[in-house]
C-alpha cells in the first residue's frame, strides 16, 4: 500500500516544471546528436542512418584545418595555463595571509568577471596594433589569449586538492631527510598531481569552447571548430555542424567525467 | 471532579515504514486515550515508536492502519495544518529570518487572526516564558535554553488543544535540563493544555508526569501514573527499564514461592516457573541470624553519597542488589565476604510475566 | 621577542608567493586584464577614418552612448537606436533572469528533495549541459525553432499548422535561446542555497498552520534568498553582456549590447564608441557582481 502521508517537502506543480525542464533541456542536444546521423539534408526530417555528414566533415578541409587549429590552441593554452596556475596555486595556499593576496586572487578570478565581449573587444585593440608593429599574424596571439581566460578554470581544482592536503605529509618528509626540492618532488607534487590533470582538462575544454574571444583574435584563416561553426550558421544548416557539434560535444563529456572522476572526494 | 473527556486517542495506530521484506512496523496496534489537560509521557528506548505515534498526533504520518482522535473527532487524514495541534521540535526548528516575537506570532498569523490580538497574544506569550526583552532579537542570538522558551512560546501561542513536545530537553545541559522540567510543569499547569511528551529519560518522565506510557518495539507496555509503572511494573521490560530492579526465579506451588536457594516467599502466583521482581529499597541487608532472613554473602558494595548499594550472593550463585541508607556513623561495615542475611519486603515482590 | 626574525620570515614568505604567482599574472597582465586599460583610454580618442583610432583626445565615444548628432543640422539629440538596444538588452536579460527562475527554483527544489543516492544523478544532468559548449546548445536550440526546424516540421506533419511559426530571428528566439543556455546557472546556485536549507523548519511551518503556498512564500523564499540574489546575478551578468546567443538567434537587426559593440570595431568603424560600451558594460557587471559577492557572505553567514 502507498504511504499516504503528508510529505513536508511537495510543493504544487514543483516536480512537473523539474521534469519538463529536464526534458527540454535535453530534448534539443539529442536532437542535435541524432540528426548528425541523418541521411539527408534536413536537421529536422529524418531520412535514414549514415555516417556522410562525419565524413564530409571531415574531406572540408576547412573543417580539417579548424579542428586541427582547435586542438593545437587548446593543447599550447592548456598547457601553458596549467604551469602557471600550479604554480601561482603553490604561492596562495597553505600559507597565512601575505600582502597582496587579495590582488592576486582578484587578478586570477578577473577572466571569470570581466564579460567575455568587453575582454574580446580589449584583446582585439591590443593584438592589433602589435600585429602592426611586428607584422607577425601567427596562431601565438590566440594561444596566449586562451592561456589567460583558461587559468582560473585550471587554478580552482589545483588550489582545492591542495588545500585538502594533508600539511604534515611534507613535515614528515623534511624530517626523514628530504630538501625542500626533494620534499616537493617526491611529496608534493605526486600528491596534487590529480589536481593538476583536473585542472589541464577544465583549461583544455575551455580552450576547446571559446568563440568570442578566438572571433575577435583571431586572423584571417585562423578559424577554429567553434568559429568555423559560428561562420556557418548564417547560412542554411546542415547536419555538417550537427556532425561537429556531436565530435566537439563527446569530447566534452568525455573530459569532464574523468575530471570527476579525479577530483570525486574519496571517503 | 465531573467525567474527564479525552483529548487525544489512538485506536488500533499500525505505523509500517518501507514494503515488503524491508518493511519495519514502528507501531504495532497501539491504542491509547490521553486525557484533558494532563501531562501524558511517551517513555521508552530509540526506535520504541514514541516519536513516530507523535508524529502521527502531529499529522507529519498517517497510519498504516488505525484512527487518531482529536476531542473525539477522526484527524487521520487531516494535513497537519488543518489539525489544531503543536509542536515543540528537538531541534525547536526557530525560523531564522524572524525575530523572537515574529516566531511566535507566526501561527497566529497564518491563522489570520487579527493583527492586535498576535500582538496581544505574542506580548503574553513572552511574559510567560520571561523572554520580553529579546522579542526583537533573531533567534540564533538566543542560548539554547532561550531557544527552547521561543519553540514552547510559538507553539503555546495559538492555544492549541494539545501541545506535542519531541524530546525538548535533549539538547540542554544537566543544570539547565532541570530548570526545564519544573519550567514545562508550570507552564502546563498555567495553561491548562494537554502535553503529550516524548522522552528517552525515565527520570524526566517520572518527575513531570501525570502518566506514562512505557513503549517497546511499537508497543505500549504500560499506562499508568508514575508511582504505579516504579511501584507495580507491569512486565520484565518495563521493570528493568524504568529504575533498578533485581529479578528471581522461583517455581509456584499457587501459594508460595521456592526460590534456586531453597527460601520460601509468601506469593501468590500460577503455578509452576515464576520471575520476580523487586526494587533494590525493598530489600534490606541484615545480620545473618536475623530470623526468616535469607542466607547470603556480601559480594561488593559501592557507596553513592546518602545510598549505599551491597551487592549479595545467594547461595544458588543469584545476585540481589540492596539499596540502603548509608550509615552516618559507625554503620555496620559489610566486609566483601562477609554472611548476612537478606530480608525482601514481601509486599513489594512482583510476580513477572514476560 | 623575536620580532625581527618574524618580520623576515614574513617578507620571505610574501616574496615567495608573489614569485610563485608571477607567471600567471604576466600573462593575465598582457591578455587580460592590461588591454583592459587600453580599451578605457581609446575610449576617449577620435575614431579613425577607417576604423582604429587618431590619438586626439574626443568625449564622442562616451557621449555617443546616449546621444547622436543629426548628419543635417548638427544638433545632438537622444540616439534612439542606442536605447532600444540598451532596452532590449536589459529587458531581454531580466527576462532571462525571470524565467530562469521559475523554472530553475522547482527544477533545483526537485533535486534537492531527492533521496541522497539520487542526487549525484540529477545535479549531473545539471552539470552536463553547464560545461557543455554554449555556441553547441545555441545550434541545438537553433534547431529546434527554426522555420524548417524540429517546432515547425513536426507541427507541420501533425496538421496543427500549415506555415512555420517564425520564431527564429526574433527577441523572442533570443528569449528562448538565453533561457536555455543559462538555465543551469541559475540551478546550480539555488540547489547549494536549498541545500542547506533545514527541511525541518517545513514541519515547523505545517505545524502552525500554513497552508504549503505560505510556506513557499513565508518560509523557503526568504531564508534561501541569497540564493536566489546569486542565482538571478549569475544568469542576469552574462545576458546582459551575451554575444552568441543573439547573434545565432537574433539575427542582424535584433542585437544586444555585445553585438552592438561588436558592430562599432567592424562595420560601424567607431572604436572609441564601442571602448565607451565595453566600460560601461563592464562597470555594470562589477556593480551586479559586488551585489553578488555580498549575498554569498550573507549566505555563508545567515545573521552576522
Amino acid at each position: 500500500m502507498a504511504d499516504r502521508s503528508f510529505e513536508v517537502a511537495r510543493l504544487p506543480g514543483f516536480k512537473f516544471i523539474a521534469i519538463s525542464a529536464f526534458v527540454l533541456l535535453y530534448l534539443p542536444i539529442i536532437t542535435l546528436v541524432v540528426f548528425s546521423f541523418n541521411s539527408g539534408q534536413s536537421v529536422a526530417l529524418w531520412e535514414g542512418f549514415s555516417f556522410d555528414w562525419y565524413g564530409k566533415a571531415w574531406a572540408n578541409e576547412a573543417v580539417k584545418g579548424a579542428t586541427i587549429r582547435s586542438l593545437i590552441i587548446a593543447a599550447s593554452a592548456s598547457a601553458i595555463a596549467t604551469t602557471v596556475a600550479t604554480m601561482a596555486a603553490l604561492g596562495t595556499t597553505r600559507r597565512k595571509a601575505f600582502k597582496g593576496q587579495t590582488f592576486i586572487y582578484v587578478m586570477i578570478n578577473q577572466p571569470l568577471m570581466v564579460p567575455e565581449i568587453v575582454t574580446a573587444v580589449a584583446l582585439l585593440i591590443f593584438f592589433a596594433s602589435i600585429k602592426v608593429a611586428t607584422g607577425y599574424n601567427g596562431l601565438i596571439y590566440l594561444v596566449i589569449a586562451h592561456a589567460a581566460f583558461c587559468i582560473p578554470f585550471a587554478y580552482l581544482p589545483i588550489r582545492a586538492r591542495l588545500e585538502g592536503m594533508d600539511l604534515t605529509l611534507e613535515t614528515a618528509a623534511a624530517d626523514l631527510y628530504a630538501s625542500h626540492w626533494q620534499a616537493f618532488r617526491y611529496v608534493t607534487l605526486p600528491l596534487m598531481l590529480p589536481g593538476i590533470i583536473a585542472g589541464a582538462m577544465l583549461a583544455f575544454v575551455i580552450s576547446l569552447d571559446d568563440v568570442v574571444i578566438t572571433e575577435f583574435v583571431k586572423s584571417g584563416g585562423q578559424d577554429t571548430l567553434p568559429t568555423y561553426m559560428l561562420g556557418q550558421m548564417r547560412r542554411a544548416v546542415t547536419p555538417e555542424v550537427n556532425a561537429i557539434s556531436t565530435v566537439l560535444l563527446a569530447l566534452t563529456v568525455v573530459m569532464l567525467t574523468a575530471f570527476f572522476v579525479l577530483t570525486r572526494k574519496k571517503d | 471532579m465531573p467525567e474527564t473527556t479525552i483529548a487525544v486517542e489512538a485506536r488500533n495506530a499500525v505505523k509500517t515504514f518501507g514494503q515488503g521484506a524491508v518493511a519495519v512496523t514502528a507501531l504495532d496496534n497501539v491504542s491509547v486515550k490521553i486525557k484533558q489537560g494532563e501531562f501524558f509521557t511517551l517513555l521508552g528506548p530509540s526506535g520504541c515508536g514514541k516519536t513516530t505515534l507523535l508524529r502521527l498526533i502531529a499529522g507529519f504520518e498517517t497510519p498504516t492502519s488505525g484512527q487518531i482522535l482529536l476531542d473525539g473527532d477522526d484527524i487521520t487524514n487531516l494535513p497537519p495544518n488543518k489539525r489544531a495541534v503543536n509542536t515543540v521540535f528537538q531541534s525547536y526548528a526557530l525560523f531564522p529570518h524572524l525575530t523572537v516575537a515574529q516566531n511566535i506570532g507566526f501561527g497566529l498569523e497564518m491563522q489570520d487572526r487579527p493583527r492586535a490580538e498576535i500582538k496581544d497574544t505574542v506580548a503574553r506569550m513572552l511574559a510567560l516564558v520571561q523572554l520580553e526583552p529579546m522579542a526583537d532579537r533573531k533567534t540564533s542570538q538566543l542560548s539554547g535554553g532561550q531557544q527552547q522558551r521561543v519553540a514552547l512560546a510559538r507553539a503555546l501561542a495559538p492555544t492549541p488543544k494539545v501541545l506535542l513536545l519531541d524530546e525538548p530537553l535533549s539538547a540542554l545541559d544537566l543544570k539547565l535540563r532541570k530548570e526545564m522540567q519544573i519550567e514545562l510543569k508550570r507552564l502546563q499547569q498555567e495553561t491548562g493544555i494537554t502535553f503529550v511528551f516524548v522522552t528517552h529519560d525515565q527520570e524526566e518522565a517520572l518527575t513531570m508526569s501525570d502518566r506514562i506510557a512505557v513503549m517497546s518495539a511499537g508497543l505500549i507496555q504500560q499506562v499508568g501514573p508514575p508511582r504505579d509503572i516504579y511501584t507495580r511494573p507491569a512486565n520484565r521490560f518495563v521493570a528493568s527499564f524504568i529504575g533498578e530492579t533485581n529479578f528471581l526465579a522461583g517455581i509456584s506451588d499457587g501459594a508460595r514461592v521456592k526460590l534456586g536457594n531453597g527460601a520460601m516467599l509468601d506469593v501468590v502466583a500460577p503455578r509452576g516457573p515464576v520471575g520476580l521482581a523487586i526494587r533494590p529499597e525493598q530489600v534490606r541487608v541484615v545480620a545473618v541470624d536475623t530470623a526468616g532472613a535469607i542466607l547470603a554473602t556480601v559480594a561488593s558494595t559501592v557507596y553513592f553519597g546518602t545510598d549505599t548499594h551491597v551487592h549479595v550472593t545467594l547461595s544458588d550463585g543469584t545476585e540481589i542488589v540492596a539499596r540502603q541508607q548509608s550509615p552516618a556513623t559507625g554503620g555496620v561495615e559489610m566486609q566483601k565476604g562477609a554472611a548476612v542475611g537478606v530480608v525482601l519486603a514481601q509486599d513489594a515482590l512482583q510476580v513477572m510475566g514476560d | 621577542m623575536t620580532s625581527e626574525a618574524e618580520t623576515k620570515a614574513e617578507a620571505a614568505r610574501t616574496r615567495s608567493a608573489w614569485l610563485l604567482s608571477a607567471p600567471a599574472l604576466v600573462v593575465l597582465l598582457f591578455a587580460a586584464s592590461g588591454p583592459l586599460l587600453i580599451v578605457l583610454a581609446y575610449s576617449f580618442l577620435t575614431p579613425g577614418q577607417y576604423g582604429n583610432v587618431i590619438w586626439e583626445w574626443d568625449l564622442n565615444g562616451w557621449i555617443g552612448i546616449l546621444f547622436t548628432k543629426d548628419i543635417f543640422d548638427g544638433t545632438w539629440g537622444l540616439a534612439d537606436a542606442h536605447m532600444t538596444i540598451f532596452w532590449r538588452s536589459v529587458k531581454l536579460s531580466l527576462m532571462t533572469t525571470a524565467i530562469t527562475f521559475l523554472v530553475g527554483f522547482p527544477t533545483a527544489w526537485f533535486i534537492a528533495t531527492r533521496p541522497p543516492a539520487q542526487r549525484a544523478f540529477w545535479l549531473f544532468l545539471i552539470t552536463i549541459p553547464f560545461w557543455t559548449n554554449l555556441l553547441i546548445r545555441t545550434v541545438a536550440i537553433n534547431e529546434v525553432i527554426r522555420n524548417e526546424g524540429l517546432l515547425n516540421t513536426s507541427l507541420i506533419w501533425l496538421g496543427v499548422i500549415s506555415e512555420p511559426i517564425r520564431i527564429i530571428y526574433t527577441d523572442t528566439a533570443v528569449l528562448i535561446g538565453m533561457a536555455y543556455v543559462y538555465l543551469p546557472l541559475m540551478v546550480l546556485p539555488l540547489y547549494a542555497a536549498i541545500d542547506r536549507f533545514d527541511m525541518r523548519l517545513l514541519e515547523a511551518g505545517y505545524d502552525l498552520y500554513a497552508s504549503r503556498i505560505r510556506v513557499l512564500r513565508r518560509v523557503i523564499l526568504p531564508i534561501v534568498k541569497p540564493g536566489i540574489v546569486a542565482g538571478s546575478i549569475l544568469v542576469f551578468v552574462p545576458s546582459l553582456g551575451a554575444y552568441v546567443t543573439p547573434r545565432v538567434l537574433g539575427g542582424g537587426k535584433n542585437m544586444m549590447i555585445g553585438n552592438f559593440i561588436e558592430l562599432q570595431f567592424g562595420q560601424g568603424r567607431n572604436w572609441p564608441l564601442g571602448a565607451a560600451l565595453s566600460m560601461t558594460l563592464l562597470v555594470v557587471v562589477m556593480v551586479a557582481l559586488l551585489v553578488y559577492v555580498r549575498a554569498a557572505n550573507k549566505e555563508g553567514n545567515p545573521h552576522g
